[in-house]
């Protein structure tokens, strides 16, 4: 995390975490200052998000529920808020089984590489003014790399449970994370192509400021931004295997996929990692994107920066359980046609267009409009005409009765 | 001992690693993957020269680098197509089975 | 700073020492992963973030995928993902050869002359590789670019199945 830059005027909600922390490490001699401020924030970051994490759990299931007109667990707790709890409890009780055949060392380590890594994913996410734990020149091929090497412990799950249906469901899995990583990477280079910088804070401090004294800079209110926005939540949805593209974890599918052999605790690891990579991810759209920690009305400002990047991550958290509760699961072959004939021709689109809005931002006047019109037409029109290509032969069902 | 020294004292022991290992296994993907471990050892020691040479010269370790990454990565890809395809010939991937030119 | 370079070379070597002569090929392919990060930690190191990053991003989430692909698609059994070992005769010299050319290596390094002291780090930004690649290296970046597509169209070329209705053994 920064130190508290001195010589602006920031208010007491803004430096409050920073001085807490600054306090707490007060207690401790001046050399291993460095050390306590790093556990203070992996801690910090841990408590967060794994109660976010806890009562994400509910609140999908509560949102799923009402979606599907029932009322979701309401029996533990007040409205069910001690549910996650209970889960935690019995997933900790549960026996660990693990098959006779498998690969011990492997079984054992899968999950615990996913969730490493995935928590690695949090370090560069700067979470509010002075609270990025770690501000990397290259932080954002940071978090791509780090998401990239949990591909690896996918495949060891599968591979180690020496089941024939986890394995296929690991390599599908696979396929399917090495298509949408395409389109994932190639949405957020047009954002580094318009801010000229790879580092998150960098990114966000580019976002900064009101176009008009009202609207703010954020670089999803630009027609390139709002396409690579659409691109890169696709992608995150299909990366963190949620609906509509779980198809590996899908009960109806291939038993649980490549969580099959895991019961307890372990079982319970896979879906913090897939909620920590869901959050992570929504972390990062909300730095590339919707302008990280700053506020959309200058008169808001008053609200500490990390209260308005908890709320864009919430609505995009709540905007994943929607999603979910709406759209049907997706066949392997729509999946990766989708990622390589829809996203990655569009991404690189975008790319193009991006080029022609940074190139031509000396316009003024008129030629605004033209700007803007050019660039809405390059980033409306491929998605259709790609759409109504590649679903030429299908048309609509007709159904015949007997 | 300098520190330049023991870097590449790192890097010539990975890459006799690689090259050992590429001789030795009669498996083709072991092979493959002894190569990719000297180009990884190539690479460690242009990184080191780039972090040991005078400051303020050129990044030119650092896009080396890049692009023999980038390079390995489409080697290794070609390779392993030309595994499948040798598997698929001749129903294992022994490397001193695949002497001949026939079929 | 000398621990933390001979911990990152220690343990690079020893997971390459054991995947080459490992007996279980997945396992094999999983220690050079751990190998190959080990190579991004030298990276780290000597404070090429840049290149650190990418090592991860292409070697360990790109790479190793596709070698796991093509060691799972070319088994013929369940349980053979055991390679057959060198045959008796080819391992000594192997290894012969190996240690006489990390002993030829190991003289140069010897001899190298001995610097006053380590200069500090040059300062890699990210900016200053996106200027030289566009710059100096512009014709390379196309090249390497022209390289890639080649080499995947390639690689979709080589490994798909050309006999017509012979697509059974491969779905």
């Amino acid at each position: 995390m920064n130190p508290c830059p001195s010589g602006t005027q920031q208010h007491f909600l803004e430096r409050a975490p920073v001085l807490l922390r600054d306090w707490i490490t007060s207690f401790l001699p001046g050399s291993t200052r460095w050390l306590a401020d790093s556990l203070i924030d992996i801690a910090s970051i841990l408590a967060v998000f794994g109660l976010l994490f806890a009562f994400l759990t509910l609140a999908e299931r509560k949102v799923l529920g009402r979606v599907q007109n029932r009322p979701g667990p309401n029996r533990t707790g007040w409205m069910g808020l001690l549910q996650p709890f209970a889960d935690g409890i019995k997933m900790l009780t549960k026996e660990d089984v693990v098959p006779r055949a498998a690969d011990p060392v492997l079984h054992f380590l899968a999950p615990v590489a996913l969730l490493a890594f995935s928590i690695l994913t949090f370090a560069v996410i700067p979470f509010g003014r002075n609270l990025v734990p770690l501000d990397l020149d290259a932080g954002v091929l940071y978090f791509f790399a780090a998401g990239s090497a949990t591909e690896l412990a996918i495949f060891m799950a599968g591979w180690a449970s020496h089941n024939k249906y986890a394995l296929f469901a690991a390599m599908r899995a696979l396929a399917q994370l090495i298509s949408y990583e395409l389109p994932l990477l190639l949405s957020f280079v047009p954002v580094v192509l318009a801010t000229g910088s790879l580092s998150p804070t960098g990114i966000v401090a580019a976002q900064a400021g009101w176009r008009w004294g009202a609207v703010p800079n954020w670089l999803v209110f630009t027609p390139w931004g709002a396409a690579g926005f659409a691109i890169f939540m696709i992608s995150a949805l299909a990366e963190s295997n949620r609906s509509p593209f779980d198809l590996p974890e899908a009960e109806s599918e291939l038993i649980a996929g490549h969580l099959t052999e895991y019961s307890g605790f372990k079982y319970a690891l896979f879906f913090m990692a897939e909620y920590f990579g869901m959050c992570a991810l929504s972390g990062m759209a909300v730095t590339l994107f919707l302008g990280g920690w700053h506020a959309p009305l200058p008169v808001l400002e008053i609200i500490p920066s990390y209260a308005w990047f908890a709320a864009k991550l919430l609505v995009l958290l709540a905007g994943f359980i929607w999603i979910r509760a709406t759209l049907p699961r997706l066949r392997m072959d729509q999946l990766t046609k989708l990622a390589w004939k829809f996203l990655v021709p569009l991404a690189l689109i975008n790319l193009g267009t991006t080029a022609f809005w940074t190139l031509t931002h000396p316009w003024e006047g008129p030629l605004q409009l033209l700007r803007w019109g050019v660039a809405l037409g390059l980033v409306l029109i491929p998605p259709v005409l790609l759409g109504r290509g590649l679903s030429s032969g299908l048309g609509p069902r007709r159904y015949r009765y007997a | 001992m300098t520190h330049l020294q023991l870097c590449l004292a790192f890097s010539s022991l990975l890459f006799a690693v690689g090259l050992t290992g590429a001789l030795a296994r009669s498996n083709s993907i072991l092979v493959l993957l002894g190569l990719e471990l000297m180009l990884n050892a190539a690479n460690l020691n242009f990184i080191a020269f780039w972090r040991f040479g005078p400051p303020g010269g050129p990044a030119t370790g650092v896009v080396f680098v890049l692009f023999s990454i980038a390079v390995a990565a489409a080697e290794a890809a070609v390779g392993l197509a030309l595994i499948i395809s040798i598997y698929r010939h001749q129903k294992n991937i022994r490397l001193p089975d695949a002497r001949r030119l026939k079929g | 700073m000398n621990a933390v370079l001979i911990i990152i070379a220690t343990a690079t070597l020893v997971t390459a020492v054991m995947a080459m002569a490992g007996k279980n090929l997945l396992h094999s392919v999983l220690l050079l992963a751990c190998s190959w990060a080990g190579v991004a930690g030298f990276f780290l190191w000597a404070g090429a973030q840049f290149v650190a990053f990418a090592q991860i991003l292409i070697y360990i989430g790109a790479i190793s995928m596709v070698v796991l692909f093509a060691v799972l698609l070319t088994r013929r059994s369940r349980d053979e993902a055991m390679p057959a070992t060198a045959s008796r005769s080819r391992k000594p010299y192997a290894v012969i050869v190996g240690a006489a050319v990390a002993a030829v290596l190991l003289a140069v390094v010897a001899d190298w002359p001995a610097s006053p002291s380590a200069p500090p780090p040059p300062p890699e930004t990210v900016r200053r590789i996106g200027v030289e690649l566009m710059g100096a290296y512009a014709p390379a970046l196309l090249v390497v670019g022209a390289l890639l597509t080649v080499a995947l169209v390639g690689a979709v070329v080589l490994a798909s199945v050309d006999r017509p209705g012979g697509s059974e053994d491969t779905q």
